[in-house]
């Protein structure tokens, strides 16, 4: 669409891209519906619960639209999302966007820290494995982080919760966050959730750093470096990991994408009200309205830093960045 | 003696001992009765200490969760309405009937018509009086026809109510001697008109007012101060946690983030015990774990097939493995001696490979795999339990065969349709009510599909008699029957299980439900 105008070509990728982006998210939420669709059970069913009277479900049944068919309800949440309304929880009444709110604000949150902390870590820790390939360092850093990596995160939790929370009592093992909180307080109640994020998703982005460092130092432009007399931290600092960018942006987007979306086992250990959380609970109880809500969410999310990720990776690319 | 007496005392102190188990032992040390009840009570209830935050660390509750009580399924939401709802009447920790809203209940002889005197000058903590008319609204709220009430199956009854100054009068449509254990169901909380306008507001008559509400995440309430009974609601400010998980729930207990905690897993109950500052309390209660049998569907409609199954299963490895140890055995009827006029004289039956292979030889059945549908959500341990069924039937010759199902959609898609399964039961406050619920013919939850005319009008008689012996005598009969002819397998009873630290005071075993039956943040203090 954009041939005819004379404009920059990262531009044109980046909004192509975008669109891609969007038209992905629609076919998202598509499948999410049918999805939800297609899970056993019935919504009116799991709210009740095994007390459930059978006058008690079909008035339940009725008062929630379930009797109206799939496709009208489809294109009404459709409708309403776009509108910026994601409609009203089928079980507690509540407003789904204020409650989606609050849990994604502390689901950031999370990330936002174990991110800051893991994501300079693991390059730094890469950087020095390469450096080092083969001798003390690189094998210490990657042993450490590969037993941290291949521990379950529940392992992990638990044993940080043990030591860290009732053995030296430290800090506190039930990670809750709620509103009008200080900072100082919020911050020491997830130090625990923090750190098993930091250990299980430090290796990955390590690894990854280090093989595309070392990949690069095969080529003949490090050598020139070298010859030119360049102290090895600065080879790999100025003139390899500019050209390790994009796989290295890859999986720090793959991991951040993982901390928002895929840490319920962690919040659940540590009592932390995330998003995973509250997916689950309306999972079980079939609040598709809530379930769908989410589902978009973690798509948009997942779709967004992908996105990221590719422009970075284009940006960082000077044959795309100066076009002949 | 009088060391043994200074022990007694001491763990009435803790809170470790019922007063009808401190009378009982201390009365058999040779006290009198009038002597060992002031004891108590001055050991238990030594002046409770006033303020504080007082915290629970519960399973249970999701971010489903609604403050209508009406809603209340799990137990997050029954700890609440316990802790800031009141009802007409509770049900004591020995089973009898504790006057809340109702301070005179009567009836007319045949138990069809029941007035209820109201408290007067009981305040909401909107600053409203509670009335006989918002308890008329409250019960015609529930009973309506749109409710999604959890109490509607015991609320149906009622035919007709009416306010007249402050007396509310309730017609049934049948006799129930039990009607006003029934109005201690924790749905039951009088709210202002009944609740009828914002049935979410969270406004009762409860020692406790709701601050804050993060349902699935935690409850915080605060001391309501015009509340009528002071001998309630102690803290300042008492709180719920939402922790699911029970690992996190042990490990908040331990490091003192929280002062109680709900289902202790029984596994490691003894460790969790033996830590400092922490006690474990088992509290016999009415909950069985139970293996459910369609007696009309093939093979569980030949009698001789359900007794072999009945005598194919090993009860007291159950509760030693299963429980560990933290319950006790079932006699295939779901009544046990935390009922009032429960039998005691019922024989025990226990595993009996040879009888088990007898009958089942008798039942004539063809040797093709018997399906037991289970899935771990049925009730904690119930895989395991299904596969040391499977183990001790096999040893009787009967071919078990497990199919596992998914936690999701279990009670939607098995249970109460599939012929044979795992499942269990909260128990009830009383035997007609549990007894009408599950295994009266016409009952909707009637998952063992259980019709036996005899049972059914010993029943129906059993609700309008007011004479105890007599009653007694009835729910005996059906005891047996139930036990003998029925398609509950029964193996075990679970305790309550749940951790207490050493500065809370005031605790009180209740066998009418968990956490003192939801009132532990009402009633203990931290000393």
């Amino acid at each position: 669409m954009l041939v005819g105008l004379n404009v920059h070509p990262v531009i044109k990728l980046v909004v192509q891209r975008v669109a891609l982006g969007l038209l992905l998210l629609l076919a998202v939420s598509a499948i999410i519906f049918l999805g939800v669709e297609a899970l056993p059970g019935d919504t009116a069913q799991a709210i009740l619960g095994q007390s459930a009277t059978p006058q008690a479900l079909a008035n339940l049944r009725a008062e929630m639209g379930l009797d109206q068919p799939a496709l009208t309800r489809y294109f009404g949440w459709l409708g309403g999302i776009l509108t910026g309304d994601l409609g009203t929880s089928l079980t507690n009444k509540t407003d789904i966007a204020t409650a989606i709110g609050q849990r994604l604000g502390n689901t950031l949150f999370l990330a936002f820290w174990a991110a800051i902390i893991s994501v300079p870590l693991a390059i730094l820790l890469g950087l020095v494995a390469a450096r080092y390939q083969g001798r003390w360092p690189d094998k210490a850093i990657s042993g450490v982080t590969l037993s941290t990596i291949s521990l379950p995160e529940f392992v992990v939790g638990y044993l940080v919760l043990y030591f860290l929370a009732v053995k030296w009592q430290l800090f506190p093992s039930v990670a809750m966050v709620f509103p009008g909180m200080g900072m100082i307080e919020r911050l020491n109640a997830v130090i625990l959730p923090v750190i098993v994020l930091v250990l299980v998703v430090l290796a990955h982005m390590m690894r990854m750093t280090r093989a595309a460092i070392l990949n690069v130092m095969q080529s003949a432009y490090i050598e020139t470096a070298e010859l030119k007399g360049l102290s090895p931290m600065a080879v790999i600092w100025r003139h390899a990991f500019p050209n390790a960018i994009a796989p290295v942006v890859n999986v720090v987007m793959l991991n951040l994408a993982y901390l928002v979306v895929g840490v319920v086992v962690v919040e659940v250990v540590f009592v932390y009200p995330g998003m995973g959380q509250y997916l689950v609970d309306h999972v079980t109880k079939r609040d598709l309205p809530v379930v769908q809500a989410v589902g978009l969410i973690f798509a948009a999310v997942y779709i967004g830093l992908n996105i990221m990720a590719d422009v970075i990776s284009i940006l960082a690319n000077p044959r795309l960045r100066h076009p002949k | 003696m009088s060391d043994q007496l200074d022990r007694f005392v001491a763990a009435a102190k803790a809170g470790k001992m019922t007063r009808r188990d401190f009378v009982a032992r201390t009365t058999a040390m040779g006290l009198s009765a009038g002597l060992a009840t002031a004891l108590y009570s001055k050991a238990a209830h030594a002046q409770p200490k006033k303020g504080g935050l007082l915290r629970a660390g519960m399973q249970g509750g999701e971010s489903t969760n609604s403050l209508d009580p009406a809603l209340a399924a799990s137990e997050v939401p029954f700890m609440i309405n316990m802790t800031w709802g009141e009802m007409l009447v509770d049900v004591g920790p020995t089973g009898e009937i504790e006057y809340r809203i109702a301070e005179e209940i009567s009836a007319n002889s045949d138990a069809t018509e029941w007035k209820f005197k109201i408290r007067q000058g009981v305040e909401y903590h909107n600053g409203k009086t509670v009335t006989a008319e918002d308890v008329v609204a409250t019960m015609r709220r529930h009973t309506d026809e749109k409710s999604q009430s959890g109490a509607l199956g015991i609320v149906q009854g009622i035919t007709e109510m009416s306010a007249q100054g402050d007396m509310v009068t309730m017609k049934l449509a049948s006799g129930s001697a039990d009607f006003p254990y029934l109005m201690a169901d924790y749905h039951l909380i009088i709210q202002p008109d009944g609740g009828v306008d914002n049935p979410t507001a969270g406004i009762g008559a409860g020692p406790y007012k709701v601050v804050v509400h993060e349902p699935g995440v935690r409850h915080g309430f605060e001391k309501f101060a015009n509340h009528w009974n002071p001998e309630i609601g102690h803290a300042d400010e008492v709180e719920i946690l939402v922790i699911n998980d029970g690992t996190a729930r042990a490990a908040a207990l331990q490091s003192g983030q929280v002062h109680m905690i709900n289902r202790v897993d029984p596994k490691i109950a003894e460790l969790l015990g033996r830590v400092p500052g922490v006690s474990v309390n088992a509290v016999a209660g009415r909950g069985h774990y139970v293996f459910i049998m369609h007696c009309d569907k093939a093979p569980f409609d030949n009698a001789d097939l359900r007794m072999a199954l009945k005598l194919g299963i090993n009860r007291q490895e159950m509760v030693d493995k299963i429980l560990g140890g933290l319950g006790s055995r079932g006699n295939d009827f779901p009544i046990n001696g935390a009922y009032p006029l429960f039998d005691d004289s019922i024989p025990q039956r226990d595993y009996d490979a040879a009888l088990a292979a007898e009958h089942y030889k008798k039942s004539g059945h063809d040797g093709s795999p018997i399906v037991l549908q289970v899935a771990a959500g049925a009730f904690p341990g119930a895989v395991e339990a299904a596969q040391l069924f499977q183990q001790s039937a096999q040893a009787a010759g009967i071919p078990l065969e497990l199919k596992r199902e998914p936690d999701d959609g279990y009670w939607s898609n098995v249970w109460n349709v599939a012929p044979f399964c795992a499942s269990y039961w909260g128990g009830r406050p009383v035997q007609d009510q549990m007894y009408t619920t599950a295994y009266l013919s016409t009952a909707e939850w009637n998952d063992t599909k259980f019709r036996n005319a005899k049972f059914d009008e010993l029943l129906i008689a059993a609700r309008a008699e007011l004479d105890g012996a007599k009653r007694k005598g009835m729910y005996s009969e059906m005891a047996h029957i139930l036990r003998d002819e029925g398609g509950l397998i029964l193996p075990m009873f679970n305790d309550f299980v749940e951790g207490v630290r050493a500065e809370v005071a005031g605790w009180e075993a209740d066998p009418n439900g968990e956490l003192m039956n939801g009132r532990a943040l009402a009633r203990c203090w931290l000393a």
